[in-house]
C-alpha cells in the first residue's frame, strides 16, 4: 500500500468511531426531547434517563464481560442467556428456602461455574465446536430451568436481594457500580498480569501457544468458566429487578445482545485480540438504542429497522476498508473541485 | 344332506339376530365418551391450568380421555392425532401448534366419521368442513372490555400510555385494535404513548421507566396486554416513586393470580380474565356434536373482570 505519509500511521482505535455512534445517537434522542440527558435528585437518589441506562444496560455488560474472554479464545457462548434462567431459579428456591443472601449469591456463582465448566470441558477437552457445545446448554438450560421453578413464575420478596439491581449506594444505582467494579477488576487481573497475554496467545493460535508452553486447553476451560459465572450473576441481576424468576423467559434472546457488544466494541470474532473497555461501550450502545426507540416514540413493529440501521452505520464507521472508500471518494472530490 | 345347508344358514342367522340383540343391548347403558386431546405442550403456567381444566373436567365428567402432549411439535400432533382415529376416539379435540398443514390428517379424521374440535388457536385450511368448530378465548372482547371498565372508573377523560405485546401476535394485536376502537367513544381519553414490552415483566418495566422520564406527570393510565408487564410497569412506578393503582391507574388482561393479589393490594386497578379454563365448554360442545347437534363454528370462552370489587372474593378459588 502507497501511503503519502512515509511515517507509519498510528491505527485510530475502534472504540474511537464507537463513542462516535454514542455520541450520534445521544444527539438525536435531544433533538427530539432536550430533557434526554438531565438527570435530576429524586427520593435521594439519582432520577433520569441516563441512569436508565445504566441501570438497565448494567446486565448486558456483566454478560459482554464473560463473552469476551470467550470470543478472544476464539470461541463464543450460547448459553448465557439460558443460565441466567437457571440461576435465577435456584435463586428464588433458596430465597424461598430462608437461606441468606450470601448462600444466595454463592449458589448463583456456583450454578454459573458449573455450567461453564461444562461447556468449557466440551470445548477444550472434547474438541466440539463452540457453537454446538454451547447450544446444547442454551436448549437444555431452558428445560432445566423449567424444572427447577416446576412451569411457575416464582415471585421473590426479599428486599436485600432485590437492592442488587434496583438499589441507590450515595444516590448513584448498585448495579452498574457493582458492574463497574467488576470490569477495573478484571482488567486489573487480565493486564496487569500476564493472563490476558495468555488468552491472546490461545485464540490467536492455539497450536503456536501449546508449542511455546501454554496450558492452552485450560486457557479455555477457564474462560468458560469466568463467563459461566458472569451469566450467574446476571441471573442475578435479571430476577432481582423485577422481583420474580421466569425459567421461560428471563435472558431471552441475551445470548445475542452479549455478543454484539462484543463484537461491536472491537474484539474480533475470530479471537485474539481483545477489548474491555469496547464491550463495555458496546453494551451501552445496545441500551442507549433500546431506549432511543422508546425515546422517539418508533412503533414496536418497525422498531427493529432503525435499529439495525444504526447497527450497520456504526459497523461501517468501523470497517477501515469502508472509511478507505469515503475517504478516496473524498479526496477525488475536493481534486476535481480545485 | 340337502338339509345341512339350510341347518347352517338358521344357525347363522339365529347367530346374527343375537348379535344384534346384543348389541342393542349394550347400547341402552351410556358409554362413557371417549375423547383424544392433543395438547400443545406445557410452556407457560396459562397452559399447565389448561391442560389441568380439561384432566379434571373430563375426570369430573366421566370421559374417558387419550391425553397427549406434543412437547411444542406439530408432527408430535399429527401422530396423536392418526392414534386417536385408530383408537376409535368420539371427538378429537386439538390446541394446535402452527396455523398450517392440518388438512391431510383431518381429512382422514373426516373419512373416520370423527368430529375435531379447535382449542384456543385456528388453523389456516381450504375446507372449513374439516374441522367441526373453534373455541377460544376472544382477544378482542377482552380489550373492549378494560377499555370500557377504563371509561367508567376514569370518567372519560385521562392520558393513557399502552404497553403492547409481542408485535405480530393475534393477542397483542386483537387487543390493541379493540381498546383503540372502545375509546374512541370518549374523546377525553388519549393514548399519549405504545411501545412493546414484548409480555414480559422486564419488558413492561423497562418501558414504563422511559414512558416515566419521556412524559413525567402526564400519565394518568397505564393499559398493558398482559399481567407480567403490568406487573413491571407498576414496579417502576414504585420506583420512581409513584403509587401504581393511585396515582397512575393500571388496567391489564389476563388475571393471574398475582395481578388479582396486587388488586387486593391496590396496586392495579382491574384486570381482564383470559380464561385457561376450557374444559366444560369444550366437552359440553363435544357431547352436542356426538348427539349430532348443530354447534356453532366459532364459540368464545367467557371471561370475566376483576377490579377492587370482588377480586378479593375470587382469590380463594384461582387455580391459576
Amino acid at each position: 500500500m502507497k501511503n503519502p505519509d512515509s511515517r507509519p500511521r498510528r491505527p485510530v482505535s475502534p472504540l474511537v468511531w464507537l463513542v462516535a455512534g454514542l455520541a450520534l445517537l445521544v444527539l438525536l434522542n435531544l433533538t427530539k426531547n432536550p430533557a434526554f440527558l438531565r438527570v435530576t435528585w429524586h427520593d435521594g437518589h439519582l432520577f433520569g434517563t441516563p441512569i436508565d441506562i445504566l441501570t438497565q444496560g448494567s446486565r448486558t455488560m456483566l454478560l459482554a464481560l464473560g463473552m469476551t474472554l470467550v470470543i478472544a479464545t476464539g470461541g463464543v457462548d450460547l448459553s448465557v442467556g439460558s443460565v441466567c434462567a437457571i440461576t435465577g431459579a435456584v435463586c428464588a428456591l433458596t430465597l424461598q428456602h430462608g437461606q441468606s443472601l450470601a448462600v444466595t449469591l454463592a449458589a448463583a456463582i456456583g450454578v454459573g461455574a458449573a455450567a461453564g465448566l461444562a461447556n468449557g470441558l466440551l470445548v477444550a477437552r472434547l474438541g466440539i465446536q463452540p457453537i454446538v457445545a454451547t447450544l446444547i446448554l442454551m436448549v437444555a438450560g431452558r428445560g432445566i430451568a423449567q424444572l427447577v421453578t416446576d412451569g411457575q413464575v416464582l415471585i421473590i420478596k426479599h428486599a436485600a436481594f432485590e437492592f442488587l439491581a434496583t438499589g441507590f449506594v450515595l444516590g448513584a444505582p448498585f448495579a452498574p457500580l457493582a458492574v463497574g467494579a467488576l470490569y477495573l477488576v478484571s482488567h486489573a487481573a487480565l493486564r496487569r498480569t500476564a493472563a490476558g497475554l495468555f488468552i491472546e496467545a490461545v485464540g490467536d493460535n492455539e497450536t503456536a501457544s501449546r508449542f511455546a508452553g501454554l496450558a492452552a486447553a485450560r486457557v479455555k476451560v477457564l474462560a468458560y468458566v469466568f463467563c459461566g459465572i458472569c451469566a450467574g450473576l446476571t441471573g442475578v441481576l435479571i430476577a432481582a429487578n423485577i422481583g420474580a424468576a421466569d425459567g421461560n423467559r428471563a435472558g431471552e434472546n441475551a445470548e445475542l445482545d452479549a455478543i454484539f457488544a462484543v463484537v461491536v466494541g472491537g474484539t474480533a470474532l475470530t479471537g485474539g485480540r481483545f477489548t474491555l473497555l469496547g464491550s463495555l461501550l458496546g453494551a451501552l450502545l445496545i441500551q442507549t438504542l433500546t431506549t432511543t426507540m422508546y425515546n422517539l416514540g418508533v412503533a414496536p413493529a418497525v422498531a427493529p429497522v432503525p435499529k439495525a440501521l444504526v447497527i450497520v452505520g456504526v459497523s461501517l464507521l468501523q470497517s477501515e476498508k469502508f472509511r478507505a472508500l469515503v475517504a478516496r471518494a473524498w479526496r477525488r472530490e475536493g481534486r476535481s473541485g480545485a | 344332506m340337502h338339509t345341512l345347508p339350510r341347518r347352517w344358514f338358521s344357525l347363522f342367522a339365529g347367530a346374527l339376530a343375537l348379535l344384534a340383540a346384543g348389541s342393542l343391548l349394550a347400547q341402552t347403558p351410556k358409554k362413557p365418551l371417549k375423547i383424544g386431546f392433543s395438547q400443545t405442550g406445557a410452556e407457560s403456567a396459562w397452559r399447565t391450568a389448561n391442560t389441568v381444566s380439561m384432566k379434571t373436567e373430563a375426570e369430573k365428567r366421566g370421559i374417558d380421555l387419550k391425553f397427549s402432549d406434543a412437547q411444542s411439535k406439530q408432527e408430535n400432533q399429527i401422530r396423536a392425532v392418526r392414534s386417536f382415529i385408530t383408537q376409535g376416539v368420539d371427538v378429537i379435540v386439538i390446541a394446535p401448534i402452527v396455523e398450517t398443514g392440518w388438512d391431510p390428517v383431518l381429512r382422514e379424521a373426516k373419512r373416520a366419521h370423527i368430529p375435531v374440535i379447535l382449542t384456543d388457536r385456528t388453523i389456516k385450511t381450504e375446507d372449513e368442513s374439516l374441522y367441526a368448530c373453534f373455541i377460544g378465548s376472544d382477544f378482542y372482547e377482552e380489550g373492549r372490555m378494560a377499555a370500557d371498565w377504563l371509561a367508567k372508573f376514569a370518567a372519560g377523560k385521562g392520558n393513557i400510555v399502552e404497553l403492547q405485546g409481542t408485535p405480530g401476535s393475534a393477542p397483542a394485536n386483537e387487543r390493541r385494535k379493540a381498546f383503540a376502537d372502545a375509546i374512541t367513544k370518549y374523546p377525553g381519553l388519549k393514548i399519549i404513548d405504545s411501545q412493546s414490552g414484548d409480555f414480559r415483566r422486564a419488558g413492561g418495566k423497562e418501558v414504563m421507566e422511559a414512558f416515566l422520564k419521556k412524559h413525567s406527570k402526564a400519565i394518568d393510565v397505564v393499559y398493558a396486554h398482559n399481567d407480567d408487564m403490568a406487573l413491571g410497569a407498576a414496579q417502576a412506578i414504585e420506583e420512581a416513586g409513584l403509587k401504581p393503582g393511585k396515582d397512575i391507574t393500571i388496567v391489564t388482561i389476563d388475571a393471574i393470580n398475582e395481578a388479582i393479589q396486587a388488586i387486593v393490594d391496590g396496586r392495579i386497578n382491574c384486570t381482564v380474565e383470559c380464561s385457561p379454563l376450557f374444559g366444560p365448554k369444550v366437552y359440553e360442545t363435544a357431547a352436542k356434536l356426538v348427539a349430532g347437534e348443530k354447534v356453532p363454528k366459532k364459540a368464545y370462552n367467557k371471561d370475566e373482570l376483576f377490579d377492587s370489587s370482588n377480586a378479593a372474593a375470587a382469590l380463594p378459588s384461582r387455580v391459576y
